[in-house]
Order: C-alpha cells, then sequence, then structure tokens
C-alpha cells in the first residue's frame, strides 16, 4: 500500500536528509494475506529500509526510541494503540524527535 | 566553543558552555537594561535537573532548581514559564502550527552526564507520564536541614557579579584557559567522587561555584506525591 512518511526533529538525518517518503509497503513474508498492516510492521520495515544509519537514534528494541512521537494522520499513536495501530491506504505517518539541544 | 574543547577535551564541555552562555545571557539582560531574563526550560529539563542535583548531592542547586522565579532579590530575575509544560506538547504545539522548528543536537554532548538522566526519564515516561511532574513536585517539597552549611551570596573579586566563591565560576574557567589549566575550577576541591560535570540547562542565579559546602542532611518532611 502506499504510505507517506514524514521524519522531522532531527531524524531525517538517519535518512539521508529527506524528511518527507513516498513509499510502498507490503505485509513481511511470513504474515498471513489477510492480516492487518500494523505499525508493529511498518517499524521494521522503515528500520530495514529507510534509515540508513544509527537505527539506535530511531528504534529501542521493538519500538521507537522514547522520545520519538509517532503521528499517525496527525493523531497521537498513543490514543490508537501504539503498535497495533492498523495502517491503512494512503496514510501520513510523522516521526518527530523530542530529544535536542542541551 | 571548538577552541575550547580543543584545550579541555570532550570531557567538562557542558561547565564550560552553560557557565559562559548564563554569563553572555547576564550580560545582554544587563546591557538592554531588561526587567526579567525569561528561558523556555520545559518540565523534562526541571526533571532531569532535580535528579541531576540528587545524583550528585548538590544541596544548593537542589533547592533553588524548581523555583519557577530565581533571584528576585537580584537586578534581574530570571523565570521559567514553561516548567510543567511538557516536551512533548511543545512538539506536537510547534508541529501543528507549523513554527519554525531548530532541532540542532548539540556535537559535544553525548556524554554529557544530562543526558543518561534524559534516557532515564524518557523511559518513565513511557510507563508513566505523571512520572515527570511527580519528580518536579518532590523536588519542590524537598526541605534542607537547616543545620546544612550553604554557600553564601558575595561578589566575585574580579568582575563584580554575584558569586558564592571568591571569585565567580566564568572567572575561574576563564583564568584556567587562560593559563593553559584546563582542568581549573573542575572537579571538587575534596570529596568522594573525581571530576564533577555541570551541566548547559542548570536553572539557577548567576552563581557558578564549586561548592565548600559539606554534605548536607535531607530532612524528608512533606514527601509529596
Amino acid at each position: 500500500m502506499q504510505l507517506t512518511l514524514e521524519f522531522g526533529g532531527g531524524l531525517e538525518l538517519l535518512c539521508d536528509s529527506e524528511k518527507i517518503h513516498k513509499v510502498n509497503v507490503d505485509l513481511p513474508n511470513g504474515a498471513a494475506a489477510d492480516d492487518d498492516f500494523t505499525m508493529k510492521h511498518l517499524l521494521s520495515w522503515v528500520r530495514t529500509n529507510l534509515i540508513k544509519e544509527r537505527p539506535e537514534m530511531f528504534m529501542k528494541g521493538d519500538t521507537v526510541r522514547p522520545g520519538v512521537l509517532v503521528l499517525v494522520n496527525d493523531c497521537d499513536w498513543e490514543l490508537s494503540g501504539q503498535l497495533d495501530t492498523t495502517i491503512e491506504e494512503k496514510d501520513v505517518i510523522v516521526f518527530i524527535s523530542t530529544l535536542h539541544g542541551g | 566553543m571548538d577552541d575550547i574543547v580543543k584545550m579541555i577535551g570532550l570531557k567538562n564541555n557542558c561547565t564550560f558552555c552553560g557557565v559562559f552562555r548564563r554569563q553572555a545571557l547576564d550580560r545582554g539582560a544587563a546591557l538592554l537594561k531588561v526587567d526579567k531574563l525569561v528561558t523556555g526550560h520545559n518540565a523534562d529539563d526541571i526533571a532531569e535537573t532535580v535528579l541531576l542535583n540528587i545524583l550528585r548531592g548538590d544541596i544548593a542547586r537542589l533547592s533553588r532548581c524548581t523555583s519557577i522565579t530565581t533571584g528576585e532579590d537580584g537586578p534581574i530575575p530570571r523565570c521559567k514559564p514553561f516548567k510543567y509544560t511538557y516536551e512533548k506538547e511543545i512538539v506536537m504545539y510547534a508541529y501543528f502550527k507549523k513554527l519554525d522548528y531548530f532541532s540542532t543536537e548539540c556535537i559535544y554532548s553525548p556524554n554529557a552526564y544530562r543526558g543518561f538522566v534524559r534516557e532515564f526519564i524518557k523511559d518513565l515516561e513511557r510507563l508513566r507520564p505523571r512520572a515527570i511532574l511527580d519528580i518536579i513536585k518532590s523536588g519542590e517539597d524537598f526541605r534542607i536541614a537547616t543545620t546544612t552549611k550553604m554557600p553564601e551570596q558575595g561578589t566575585c573579586e574580579r568582575c563584580g557579579y554575584i558569586s558564592s566563591q571568591k571569585w565567580c565560576k566564568a572567572c575561574v574557567l576563564l583564568e584556567g584557559l587562560n593559563r593553559g589549566l584546563p582542568k581549573m575550577g573542575i572537579g571538587r576541591p575534596r570529596g568522594v567522587n573525581g571530576d564533577h560535570k555541570k551541566d548547559t540547562k542548570k536553572p539557577g542565579p548567576a552563581v557558578k561555584s564549586i561548592e565548600s559546602k559539606q554534605c548536607g542532611s535531607l530532612d524528608f518532611q512533606n514527601f509529596g506525591n
């Protein structure tokens, strides 16, 4: 499915300094054909395909690093189930890092 | 900062940067003859500072760091209006209002002590978001035993600004840099721990001085939660 991914707050530096990525993603090979596509699948897809350096800045374990905001269609993913949030065609997902400065 | 780091190495950078930046802020504010100096410290910063001061046993700062206004008896009081605002809220606000957003990471900070505390607080926030406000509340409720020796406010002999030691921290650091003694002003004069790192986000008045106090005894009255 077609998705738009945006990276902000410094995270774009991990993806060749591109802030906006229009991508086409599919369920991983192990999943059944009618499984919902969730944020969990998307995160591992992003880590494999978009993050070119320092993956520890983006993810910690199975989920995003604490301090990274995730918005699915402008809505905080904590309201829609975090990793279990289902993703649909044409969704816009934004990752913003809140960690910066000193 | 690059020149300073060439001289002092990759440790204790926050001490130099923080002290000199604060001094620049103070001097600039005095030149402009302002009434108040307002900074953008948010809830996450204050919570980090509370934990940092506890970890270092810095009693003087612990008693001051949660005040929303400091230095009221001085020439230019300082205030932190975003004290209770979560960093996450600020970022979301900036995003939705499409504000210009600067997100440069300090290149000297990867080993800063504050980074570890920040990591811890972010993990805490994930488990229980109220933890940040609760830490601030606990910090506000600390009461220091009256028997603790606290630093007294005087003036710096070299520049005349307020200081709790003979020379203010900025003068001590500057003298060290000029004399080629990068370790001057770093580390405790006596005590258990070795290096004593200061941080860029340390709130408080223009007193930047090494502690000469004994370890205090914290009297926990009103341990609020």
